[in-house]
């Protein structure tokens, strides 16, 4: 029987770990998330399922124990919020170099520096375009409400496995602190020892049995010829990603001449500026990335050929928008509407910023 | 008598462990790793636990000591050997976790990963080799250089009011509850490497008895760093880095 809850973003974070038969967390407090590690300390897992979770000494901790655990083959999570976030980040590149699976959650707070800690979406370019040095991407998924805070742990470990690439839950301090009805995920057990060496037996860290070499998770390759190949592979691996992980939402675009684009809290709010929008006549629709990497460049570029404009809508000082002025590539406007500093845009705001700043230009 | 008639098992008096692979390894002619890894792969060969054991390399030069030990490895970030450690000996409290780290990696870069690690009591081993320079990146100052020692970053020798006194971070760990074994041991001399192997086996064995965090300091030579070749290394290791970080038991 399916199982409905009224819970907060971040508690379902941590349902949905357990749920999906998540191995380990590893955390360290900080505002708007704490209560991800919070609820997962007070439900005991590792009395329910055997799942390992640890309070580290610091972030910087934290990821290079989801790098241990990771490197096990095992399903292994961390959670932060932006200066957290920025200080996992060495961790963060290690792991994609290595080409190991795991899960992180970032809830965004407004930045740069301490900030506040209050939402924001100013985390974009770190998330999606790199954020850790070197030539590498995350997946990044955008959930838009407390169901998604749930859907997602699951799909992001499969995303993870099925590429061994690490994937970021890119939400923000909306969604992670407010309440909504949410359907659990069915619980699935954890993966026995024996599954983990089959699945992931080729280069996980399992112990060297006789029937194989022994393993190595490493990103060092000191050989620049073998590095620039290693280099290729995964440029390789991120486009079959764009090719086959791209997922997006579209809300009223059939017959719209606008478009706005908007991902996580910014896309609730823009969602009610449609109607609003259509109730004075005016024919806008609403693009919901739910992949911000992969970015939904395909469909843009055709809403491009048969659109008057663009706006994007985020919490921040114009980030996303890159990427839509990137796919429409100069066809129409594109304008970008933000609030900052934990401020939250109305939907009256939004309303009024596309006429202003696309539909009423000359 | 010919050579063939020499070569019986009942003559046999040294083997190389056959965990050792067979790569050429990138240490210094005189370097002490190559000591100290053969004597980890001998303890882990003699207590047949090559299928339990998961090493955890440093940044530094033992990065590629992945090369040269056959057992799954992870090559962990600078310093957070310990941390990765941590999580692999959580999620299979069965196997037989160790690091292997020099001293710019556990007692600058990593001094937060290696205190926590101890402190909580992980069930790892901790190999600590302490030269009192930064080796690989070409004899830079570390924490553990001694006061007055010429290094690349301190050509006029370290100077305690520009740089702070060495750190004897084995000390300090010796007074964490989490650690159980804690002991400074070298391989500078045939009775040295002995008594070191007896250190790493009991270390190892007490991973084993999941008795917690079990620390084995090896004060180590670096003739490239050093600027001197392996014997005058370990004479001068002998006359200044014994004093300031004597060899023995501190604990267990």
């Amino acid at each position: 029987m399916a199982d409905y809850r009224l819970m907060k973003g971040n508690e379902v974070i941590a349902e949905a770990a357990i749920r999906c038969g998540c191995d380990g967390y590893f955390g360290y407090p900080i505002t708007p998330q704490s209560e991800i590690m919070e609820t997962l300390m007070d439900r005991k897992p590792w009395e329910e399922t055997g799942m390992v979770v640890l309070q580290a000494e610091s972030e910087i901790a934290a990821i290079n124990m989801v790098y241990g655990g990771a490197g096990c083959g095992k399903k292994v999570m961390t959670s932060s919020s932006s200066p957290g976030i920025s200080l996992k980040q060495e961790g963060i590149t290690y792991i994609a170099g290595a080409e190991l699976p795991c899960l992180i959650v970032n809830v965004v707070r407004g930045g740069p520096g301490l900030g506040t800690i209050q939402p924001a979406q100013s985390d974009y370019f770190q998330a999606v375009k790199g954020g850790g040095h070197g030539d590498y991407h995350l997946i990044v998924l955008a959930p838009a409400s407390v169901q998604e805070m749930n859907d997602f742990v699951g799909l992001g470990f499969d995303l993870a496995f099925k590429y061994r690439n690490p994937v970021m839950i890119l939400s923000d301090g909306v969604i992670g602190q407010m309440m909504e009805k949410v359907k659990l995920s069915d619980v699935k057990p954890r993966w026995t020892e024996a599954e983990i060496r089959k699945n992931n037996g080729t280069w996980a860290t399992t112990g060297k049995t006789a029937d194989r070499d022994y393993n190595i998770i490493t990103s060092l390759e000191l050989d620049s010829s073998r590095q620039e190949k290693f280099n290729h592979k995964l440029i390789d691996k991120y486009n079959i990603i764009r090719e086959k992980e791209v997922r997006y939402e579209m809300i009223d675009c059939e017959d719209a001449e606008y478009i706005i684009v908007a991902y996580g809290s910014s896309s609730r709010i823009s969602q009610k500026a449609i109607q609003l929008c259509r109730a004075k006549g005016l024919k806008v629709g609403l693009l919901r990335p739910i992949t911000l990497f992969p970015y939904p460049t395909e469909i843009i570029r055709e809403l491009a050929d048969r659109v008057k404009g663009f706006l994007a809508v985020e919490m921040s000082a114009g980030q996303m928008v890159e990427d839509v002025r990137l796919a429409v590539n100069g066809k129409v406007p594109v304008e970008h509407y933000g609030r900052l500093g934990g401020m939250i845009p109305t939907p009256n705001e939004v309303v009024t910023a596309i006429e202003e700043k696309i539909i009423n230009v000359k | 008598m010919e050579v063939k008639d020499i070569i019986k098992p009942e003559n046999l008096v040294y083997k190389k462990p056959s965990l050792l692979t067979d790569k050429v390894t990138h240490y210094c002619p005189g370097c002490s790793h190559g000591v100290v890894h053969k004597l980890v792969a001998e303890v882990i060969e003699e207590m047949g636990i090559q299928e339990k054991t998961i090493a955890v390399s440093p940044v530094g030069c033992a990065v590629l000591a992945y090369n040269y030990i056959s057992v799954d490895w992870q090559e962990a970030a600078h310093g957070r050997a310990p941390a990765v450690a941590t999580a692999i000996s959580r999620l299979m409290p069965e196997k037989y976790v160790f690091t292997y780290q020099g001293d710019g990696d556990l007692a600058s870069i990593g001094a937060a990963e290696i205190i926590h690690a101890c402190n909580r009591g992980e069930n790892i081993v901790v190999i600590f080799i302490n030269n009192a320079i930064y080796g690989m990146t070409g004899g830079q100052m570390a924490p553990t250089t001694l006061v007055g020692m010429k290094t690349a970053t301190s050509p006029y020798g370290r100077d305690v009011k520009l740089n702070g006194h060495p750190l004897k971070i084995t000390e300090l760990i010796a007074q964490l509850p989490g650690t159980e074994f804690v002991t400074r041991q070298a391989v500078h001399t045939p009775a040295a490497v002995r008594k070191c192997k007896k250190a790493i086996l009991k270390a190892f064995q007490n991973v084993g008895e999941k008795k917690g965090t079990q620390f084995v300091e090896v004060v180590s030579t670096c003739n490239s760093g050093w600027k001197l070749n392996p014997v005058k290394s370990n004479e001068w290791m002998v006359e200044n880095m014994f004093p300031f970080y004597p060899l023995g038991d501190l604990k267990g």
